[in-house]
């Protein structure tokens, strides 16, 4: 252990993690490569040919940002949301909890690993999407950043999850629920400023259209809010989350009898 | 002699008499579950350096939530713990990076290969890899012919022994056993007990909690016994056997007796029913036997003794006798 950290255990960890990802890879990589392109056939060509252009950008390469961010919201969260769920269910939980590790630690390679994944399908995604329209992107690094961010948070978020839920049910549940519709309504397929002014209005309540927004700005450079309102609405999410995860360690919730 | 191997045999001398640093202290402790079960009620115990401990105690008595306590799996309700002088709390790292645990379930995952669980459990007790380290812990186990199986493809007693490898792959100096050999076929009893003993000879100190009384009394050298959360006892397992533990010395006689003769009233004997045996009872809270006496006396007096036989009470009885008392 050197400077106060147990960079060991978060090795650990987090290699233990991305060697489950590798033993799924094969259904990590098709499902959201098929995910995609069925978008792209059902939106980019069906609706697409009535919606030509969103703000000057094709209608095909305008839903590639969304599509990304519906797919690492989605995925992020259960890849969180099950690594650390399943230790628990199993009982194989004891032996992080016997160990020298910290809640820092355990959260750094949990959500880590999770937002790793998420990053590489996001990749994945971009990928597949360039096979059907063309996608510049204006800031790359911006691009990225978005990326990251939003992986970890919504790692974080799943992270949570998994520590509340008691059942595989209940697991699901809030992806279902909630991430789900705000990932639709929150403009992946659209821009809000395509909807009345009632609609827009609530619509505003949506933290997803913050990310999506700032998302596909890095890419195109338009926007239905403003870019640094995206970014600092996806840095208090990530508090948010940070926060909660403080509190679940602090007060041992559901992780310790 | 130097300083250094003077403080060192100091060290040793006390361990061995136990009276100085206990490797694990425990004050007071309490847990009350959430739904209201009390498992533990004010529990002191001293846990000496480098001795095997048996807790024994009937099912729901708290044993595993002691050491799950003592783990850092279950907070506790009241008291404190040190592991080596270490709060288990306040400087949990210190105090977890000492101890090693078998948990009493089988839980361990079932895709990942020995090799790659047992050097995750290094790595989560930040350890730096040590490949030779873990190859001589494989083979001590005899896993290392499996080292790349998937732990489902193994065997319920094999993975018993890699959840042994888990909890030893950070060379912990203390190791908690959680009922190791329930479940467990002879033969791997055997070798645990053998590993078990190995380990002590190394300087690991071991607390482990068991049903099988027989195991307490092949391996521990002190025996604490729970029943209701309370430790209703403590005591060296030899001074246990003695103090409690009963011998009787069965006369089996020649020629049936009608009394017991007057030359042999000054004995504690009773005749059997049938009359064809003499018993003396002898043993228990230390009293001394005088059984050259009693032969001497049996000669002289003239009766024909064909056999003789000797039964003295294990640990079960005791136990037995223990609990049934209850607290
Ligand atoms: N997580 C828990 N939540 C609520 N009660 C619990 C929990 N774990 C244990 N208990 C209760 O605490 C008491 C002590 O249980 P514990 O598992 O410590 O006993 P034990 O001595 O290890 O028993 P066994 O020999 O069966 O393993 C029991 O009454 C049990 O029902
Ligand atoms: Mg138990």
């Amino acid at each position: 252990m050197t400077a106060g950290l147990n960079l060991h255990a978060i090795r650990a960890i987090y290699t233990y993690e991305m060697a489950r990802t590798a033993r799924t890879l094969l259904q990590s990589i098709v499902s959201p490569v098929l995910s995609t392109s069925l978008y792209f056939v059902v939106f980019g060509s069906a609706i697409g040919s009535r919606i030509s252009h969103v703000g000057g950008v094709s209608y095909g390469a305008f839903i590639v940002p969304g599509l990304i961010m519906l797919g690492l919201l989605t995925q992020s969260i259960a890849n969180a949301s099950f690594g650390i769920y399943f230790p628990r269910f199993v009982g194989t939980i004891y032996e992080v909890l016997s160990a020298p590790v910290s809640a820092v630690e355990i959260v750094t390679a949990y959500v880590g690993a999770a937002a790793t994944k998420s990053v590489l399908l996001g990749l994945i995604t971009l990928a597949t999407a360039t096979l059907f329209v063309s996608v510049h992107v204006l800031h790359p690094v911006w691009m990225i950043a978005f990326l990251v961010l939003t992986s970890i948070t919504f790692s974080m978020f799943g992270f949570v999850i998994g520590i509340w839920a008691d059942s595989f049910e209940k697991l699901q549940l809030i992806p279902l629920l909630i991430v789900t519709p705000l990932t639709f309504l929150g403009g992946s397929f659209y821009s809000i400023n395509m909807l009345p002014p009632l609609w827009r209005g609530i619509t505003l309540f949506n933290p997803v259209v913050y990310l999506i927004s700032g998302f596909r700005w890095s890419f195109y450079g338009i926007s239905d809010v403003n870019v640094a309102i995206s970014l600092g609405m996806t840095l208090v999410f990530l508090s948010a989350c940070l926060g909660l995860v403080v509190w679940i360690f602090k007060t041992g919730y559901r992780l310790k009898t | 002699m130097s300083l250094r191997n003077a403080t060192i045999d100091v060290r040793r001398a006390t361990s061995q008499i136990g009276s100085v640093s206990p490797v694990i202290s425990i004050r007071h402790l309490s847990k009350t579950y959430a739904r209201g079960q009390t498992a533990l009620r004010d529990v002191s115990l001293d846990i000496r350096r480098g001795e095997i401990f048996a807790l024994l105690g009937p099912n729901g008595a708290g044993k595993t939530t002691l050491i799950n306590i003592v783990c850092g799996i279950v907070t506790p309700s009241a008291g404190r713990v040190e592991a080596d002088g270490h709060d288990i709390i306040r400087a949990y790292r210190a105090a977890r990076s000492l101890i090693g645990l078998v948990p009493q379930e089988l839980t361990i995952g079932f895709h990942e290969s020995v090799l790659a669980t047992v050097s995750f459990s290094r790595g989560l007790f930040g350890k730096a890899p040590d490949p030779a380290y873990v190859e001589k812990l494989l083979r001590d186990l005899s896993l290392w012919d499996r080292r790349n199986s998937q732990i489902m493809t193994l065997s319920g007693g094999m993975k018993r022994r890699v959840m042994i490898a888990k909890a030893l792959s950070h060379e912990p100096q203390i190791l908690f056993l959680d009922e190791p050999t329930a479940g467990v076929d002879v033969e791997l009893r055997r070798d645990m007990w053998q590993l078990v003993r190995k380990l002590r000879a190394a300087g690991t100190t071991i607390i482990l909690t068991t049903h099988y009384l027989e195991e307490a009394e092949e391996m521990a050298d002190r025996v604490g016994v729970i029943n209701k959360g309370e430790l209703i006892l403590l005591e060296d397992k030899k001074t246990l056997m003695r103090q409690l533990g009963k011998k009787r010395l069965t006369l089996v006689l020649g020629v049936p007796l009608a009394e017991i003769p007057a030359r042999l009233g000054a004995h504690p004997l009773t005749l059997s029913a049938d009359r064809r045996e003499l018993v003396y009872a002898y043993g228990g809270n230390g009293a001394e036997a005088n059984i050259a006496q009693l032969l001497a006396d049996i000669a002289e007096a003239g009766v024909v003794v064909k056999d003789l036989r000797t039964d003295e009470s294990s640990l079960e009885d005791i136990f037995v006798n223990l609990i049934r008392r209850g607290p």
